[in-house]
């Protein structure tokens, strides 16, 4: 089980992480900054195993790959959203972070509320209903289950 | 069936005969380009690496932008790590050069590339007719090692522009409205295209402000066909063409756009969406701090000339700080030559180095709570320029001039 923050729709990357900070040497010194400028709390609740759920268009913006490497560094366990920006979903899997597409899940939960999500089987389960969410196209299905692209390069 | 000049660049990069929308295609790349926004963390996990290697080093190209000079001890340790990194390596590297993208445009983009850039605006360079697509740092080192990378073939929106552009309305003033009738994922992991006759009429400067901002309704990439005029550009930067692509007639469109360019009108994006435009005179009167005249979309020779005519013999607002930035070494000397520094400084202006500036927020001008800038730049987004409860305002070099004269949002024509 995972705790949801939910947050609106068109959400760009300088949200999830603003510029002041990219230039900073590691991402774990970029984290505490996360959501900044929407939920200051953010970085200091967020616990491993948390979901991330969006409105339409989560991850405009900014090509900047922090964006999804601090949320993971989080431990942010997946971002559900009803679409993504292109460069961010691509970024988020290239990373080994799963991001899914559920039409349904923005609008029956709210913040806080508590969800569980089993991406084999591509099933959200929020109290006693559940969710079926779009599965990931093959490719990068299988960037995600060997670890991201990189590792790809490292066998 | 007829394929568009998406589809055509792809498939001459997968080495196959032809591909459609939808293929998923493995491609070499062109040439890779990469900023100080990320670089450090690319080098990182390059140096992670089992085995550690470049493909070709003759394809990167590193140009450091986005912070310099460098503002902070943490910024100028990126930076090192970046530079010791080409140079040791022998890539191709600029620092204080200019805008990216500009940098790019001058020296490097050829028609028929496709480009891969570490930036969300290198859809510019379809602006000479290359495929430029942005990317984050992981798909950047695997195309860095390998060559290569993956590609879905991208549908693709086609607008055919008509007529001409009247006075007082600018290119930026075309693709605002343009995104906020398709909206800021209208284009999302789509191609736009633009052609029809219309676009003979436009500069080069005109369609990389075009291009640069497609990337703000979601597009992957941003083509515009090959004509006289782009071919004059290419020349006079010393070279030759890749490839010549169109797309054929009887290619597939997802949606075709016919845009009569007479009937646009001076546009202004508000805080904090790009796609959230209204016609320039209802913000008049909107009170501003600060105005930038620069960016990868409007910091060309042409957007200077726009705003010193403007403001030639007028002065900047009491308390309004006006920032001109130069997109490059390149434009900053032409200014320099055609006096146009001098108007800007006789007016009031501060003249900056080359580099992105205000419009990513994190280095030079940035404005603090409650302000509120009229810019030139890329985004709006909350927080953009600054302060999280600060506000951004988009348009064209003359808008963003004659509200610099005036301290409030101000049409050119209406000073």
């Amino acid at each position: 089980m995972g705790k949801v923050f939910r947050f609106n729709k068109d959400v760009d990357t300088d949200q999830i992480i603003a510029s002041q900070y990219l230039l900073f040497p590691t991402i774990d010194e970029m984290k505490e900054h996360t959501f900044e400028s929407l939920n200051s709390d953010f970085a200091s609740q967020v616990k491993p195993g948390d979901f991330v759920v969006a409105d339409e268009n989560f991850g405009c913006g900014s090509s900047r790959e922090q964006a999804p490497s601090v949320l993971k560094a989080l431990g942010v366990k997946a971002v559900i959203a009803k679409s993504f920006a292109r460069i961010f979903y691509r970024n988020s899997i290239n990373i080994g972070m799963p991001v899914i597409v559920s039409k349904e899940l923005y609008d029956v939960v709210s913040d806080g509320d508590e969800m569980e999500l089993d991406l084999q089987a591509g099933l959200i389960t929020v109290g006693d209903k559940q969710y079926a969410c779009t599965k990931l196209p093959e490719k990068m299905q299988q960037i995600l289950d060997q670890g991201g692209l990189i590792a790809s390069l490292n066998q | 069936m007829g394929m568009t000049m998406a589809e055509k660049i792809i498939a001459a990069a997968a080495g196959v005969e032809s591909c459609k929308a939808g293929d998923i295609e493995t491609v070499t790349i062109d040439k890779l380009m990469s900023n100080d926004g990320t670089t450090h963390l690319t080098i990182d996990m390059y140096n992670n690496l089992k085995n550690p290697h470049i493909a070709d080093t003759s394809k990167l190209v590193w140009i450091i932008d986005h912070n310099i000079p460098a503002d902070s001890p943490k910024t100028a340790a990126s930076h090192k790590k970046m530079r010791d990194f080409a140079k040791e390596h022998g890539i191709t590297f600029y620092e204080g050069e200019g805008v990216c993208h500009q940098v790019m445009m001058e020296k490097h983009v050829r028609p028929g590339e496709l480009i891969f850039g570490a930036d969300s605006h290198t859809c510019a360079y379809g602006a000479l007719g290359a495929f430029g697509t942005g990317v984050g740092c992981t798909d950047y080192l695997y195309g860095m090692v390998t060559g290569t990378s993956w590609l879905l073939v991208p549908e693709t929106i086609r607008f055919n522009l008509h007529g001409k552009l009247n006075k007082g309305v600018y290119a930026r003033d075309l693709i605002l409205t343009i995104i906020g009738r398709i909206s800021a994922n209208g284009a999302n992991y789509k191609a736009m295209e633009f052609a029809g006759e219309g676009l003979h009429e436009l500069s080069i400067a005109d369609r990389i402000s075009i291009c640069n901002l497609c990337v703000e309704a979601g597009a992957k990439t941003a083509l515009m066909e090959v004509d006289d005029v782009a071919l004059e550009y290419l020349e006079a930067h010393g070279r030759q063409p890749k490839a010549l692509y169109k797309s054929d007639e009887d290619a597939v469109f997802s949606e075709v756009f016919d845009i009569d360019l007479s009937e646009i009108q001076p546009i202004v994006a508000k805080p904090h969406f790009v796609d959230n435009v209204v016609p320039a005179k209802e913000c008049e009167g909107v009170k501003i701090d600060e105005a930038f005249l620069g960016s990868c979309n409007n910091g060309r020779i042409e957007d200077l000339r726009v705003g010193a005519q403007v403001i030639k013999g007028k002065h900047v607002a009491d308390k309004v700080r006006f920032l001109v930035v130069p997109a490059s070494r390149d434009v900053y000397k032409q200014a320099l030559e055609e006096g146009l520094l001098d108007i800007f400084m006789e007016a009031g202006a501060m003249v900056m180095n080359p580099n992105c500036s205000v419009c990513w927020g994190a280095c030079q001008g940035v404005i603090g709570e409650g302000e509120t800038l009229i810019s030139t730049g890329t985004r709006n987004f909350k927080g953009r320029a600054g302060h999280k409860d600060s506000f951004v305002y988009l348009a064209s070099a003359a808008t963003v001039t004659a509200s610099a004269i005036r301290g409030c949002i101000t049409v050119a024509e209406d000073l």
